[in-house]
């Protein structure tokens, strides 16, 4: 049995070409184990972001080796490679994107209604999580209505709710205060990490990398050592 | 994702109802005004659609239009009789004069002269009173509009008298005509009377009405009497649509209306467009989020459409409501008869709000399809 989420081998991923090119990720490898937080951390610019787009096949690399639950994600046809991120990825963005119009129960429900389930079905299923999540009396409320925690909860229910095997989250803390910061991450930790499901957090944020189980270190476009971490236990 | 687009879509209530409003508002401009061209451009020809008994008109040859003609002669009427195909053919005068009422109120009319024997060319619909009367002496039949104007305020009555060009006439019928494109009161008498109301020349015979023989096709009679007379021969709708043409080739008329309807066409795409675009763009990042957690593009592009179309729909049916509002609310003013929205210009005005929010949606498609799902991650 595969017990990695992610394999990277010499990743290389570049913007631009010829006097104009920028070599952003310069021959990453790295492992994402099935089971466990991983943080990358690194300085502004290192190209943690574009690492984990990459990893999430919202960028192809340029070269290198690239497994994702053991499929070679950027070597798929654009549409396969859109129905792998629906069924297998889950997102928690810097800026939470969650959509104005939507309640706190359908926005949690989108992945589910971007897989065809019906409306009503979704948002029963986006509640229960809610609710796991503290937010049962909130379901109904705008994300406006919402705190940034509370924001953020959401769409932690939206990266989960549909099961993923790989979650990928960018800066989750850094639009929130130190309390609530901790406060989510410990509740990320709680509901999302399992043994079949990789959780992948890009952060600068080192009053939260204690949560993690590895943290990988970044600099200069390539992974330059990765340390167990024990991930709060 | 209906249901995501739809909620997108009305979650901000100002832009979707200038969306709205901008549709609505281009709608009610292109129906409207093409409406009230079409409108005019038929009353150029609502004298031949009053005549309905004839389908064959003939005229001089150098004819251009239904209010310019040139007489033809008593042996153009026998000739065109002549013609192997032709059934019956009669004179008929058209003409203006002036008519006043008996408190001292004038106006200048339209006179028709129909076949003394026949009255082919009086319109069907009698309001009030007898065309058999017509055989008496000086009497006419009048429109409603006419009427009106020469008594107004006044019940529907026959047998008050107008003075027409030094003859007091009796109204022995009261019709209901097209409108003529002027509004001009219509009156219809016998040829032979209308003749005498106008002072004889040598030739007032305006047009010959005719019809052909079972069996013979318009078209074939037209050029039967074409090669046998030298005359011009026309069915009354090719006649009809020449007359049309005069106007729109002669007169402003559709180049005013055409900057209206321009000026709604852009007005709706360019306001449509912009909110449109804005919206899209706006929603960016949540377009960007969607295709990050797996919505293809074609779904977005589906959204797009969707919000577009419901947008379109509602508009159209807002505007399209306002104008048929509107000629419902004057139907019965009898100044604006003949003005009235065809299924024609619905279908039309449909197709050109269909373009609209096509054209508008467009723009914001390209700019979801080449964004990158990865925008997401930048803070």
């Amino acid at each position: 049995m595969n017990t990695q989420a992610v394999v990277c081998n010499q990743v290389l991923k570049s913007f631009g070409a010829g006097e104009d090119e920028v070599k952003v990720l310069r021959g990453v490898d790295l492992t994402v184990p099935l089971g466990e937080m991983t943080f990358l951390v690194g300085p502004s610019g290192c190209g943690k972001t574009t690492l984990l787009s990459v990893i999430a096949g919202l960028l192809n690399p340029t070269g290198g080796d690239l497994h994702v639950l053991g499929t070679a994600l950027h070597q798929l046809k654009s549409s396969k490679a859109v129905e792998f991120r629906r069924e297998n990825l889950g997102f928690v963005f810097q800026q939470f994107n969650l959509l104005p119009a939507l309640t706190a129960a359908e926005n949690a429900a989108v992945p589910l209604l971007a897989a065809n389930w019906p409306l009503k079905k979704a948002v029963e299923k986006a509640k229960t999580l809610l609710d796991e999540l503290g937010l049962g009396s909130r379901v109904n409320a705008r994300p406006n209505q919402l705190s940034g925690g509370q924001q953020q909860r959401v769409a932690f229910a939206r990266a989960l709710i549909h099961d993923p095997k790989l979650i990928v989250c960018d800066e989750p803390t850094s639009a929130l205060d130190e309390h609530t910061g901790h406060y989510v991450m410990e509740l990320l930790r709680k509901i999302a990490v399992r043994p079949e499901r990789a959780v992948l957090v890009v952060t600068h944020d080192n009053r939260i990398y204690n949560f993690a189980d590895r943290i990988a270190h970044m600099n200069d476009g390539l992974v330059t050592h990765v340390e167990q971490n024990g991930g709060m236990n | 994702m209906r249901f995501i687009a739809w909620q997108m879509l009305t979650g901000d209530k100002a832009k979707y109802l200038g969306l709205i409003f901008a549709i609505a508002f281009s709608t009610f401009l292109m129906s409207h005004q093409v409406s009230i061209f079409c409108g005019l451009m038929n009353r150029t020809a609502a004298q031949i659609d009053d005549i309905v008994d004839a389908k064959i008109w003939v005229m001089d040859a150098k004819t251009q239009y239904l209010d310019e003609v040139k007489a033809l002669t008593d042996q153009d009427l026998f000739r065109i009789r002549g013609v192997e195909g032709v059934e019956w053919a009669v004179p008929l005068f058209k003409g203006t004069s002036r008519a006043k009422a008996p408190d001292g109120r004038f106006r200048g009319i339209i006179l028709m002269g129909l076949d003394d024997a026949s009255l082919i060319g009086m319109p069907r619909r009698i309001i009030k009173g007898n065309i058999d009367a017509l055989q008496e002496p000086e009497t006419i039949a009048i429109d409603q509009v006419g009427y009106k104007f020469f008594f107004p305020n006044e019940p529907v009555t026959i047998h008050r008298t107008l003075d027409l060009n030094d003859h007091t006439v009796r109204i022995v019928a009261v019709v209901d005509s097209n409108a003529p494109f002027v509004n001009l009161p219509v009156f219809y008498t016998r040829y032979s009377q209308a003749i005498s109301f106008v002072g004889r020349e040598r030739n007032q015979m305006s047009f010959v009405l005719a019809k052909a023989k079972q069996g013979i096709a318009d078209a074939e009679l037209n050029r039967r009497i074409t090669a046998a007379t030298g005359l011009k021969s026309l069915t009354a709708n090719e006649l009809g649509w020449e007359t049309i043409w005069y106007y729109i080739k002669n007169t402003g008329i559709p180049i005013n209306f055409g900057i209206t309807v321009v000026i709604a066409l852009i007005v709706g795409t360019v306001v449509a467009g912009q909110t449109f675009y804005l919206f899209t763009i706006e929603n960016l990042k949540q377009f960007g989020a969607l295709k990050a957690i797996g919505v293809s593009d074609l779904r977005i592009v589906g959204m797009i459409l969707m919000q577009a179309l419901i947008v379109g729909a509602i508009g159209y049916g807002i505007g399209i409501s306002m104008t048929a509002a509107f000629f419902e609310a004057f139907q019965s003013n009898l100044d604006l008869r003949g003005f009235r929205m065809l299924p024609e210009i619905m279908q039309g005005t449909a197709a050109v709000v269909f373009f609209i929010v096509i054209l508008a949606s467009a723009f914001s498609v390209r700019k979801v399809i080449v964004l990158e799902p990865a925008v997401v991650f930048r803070g």
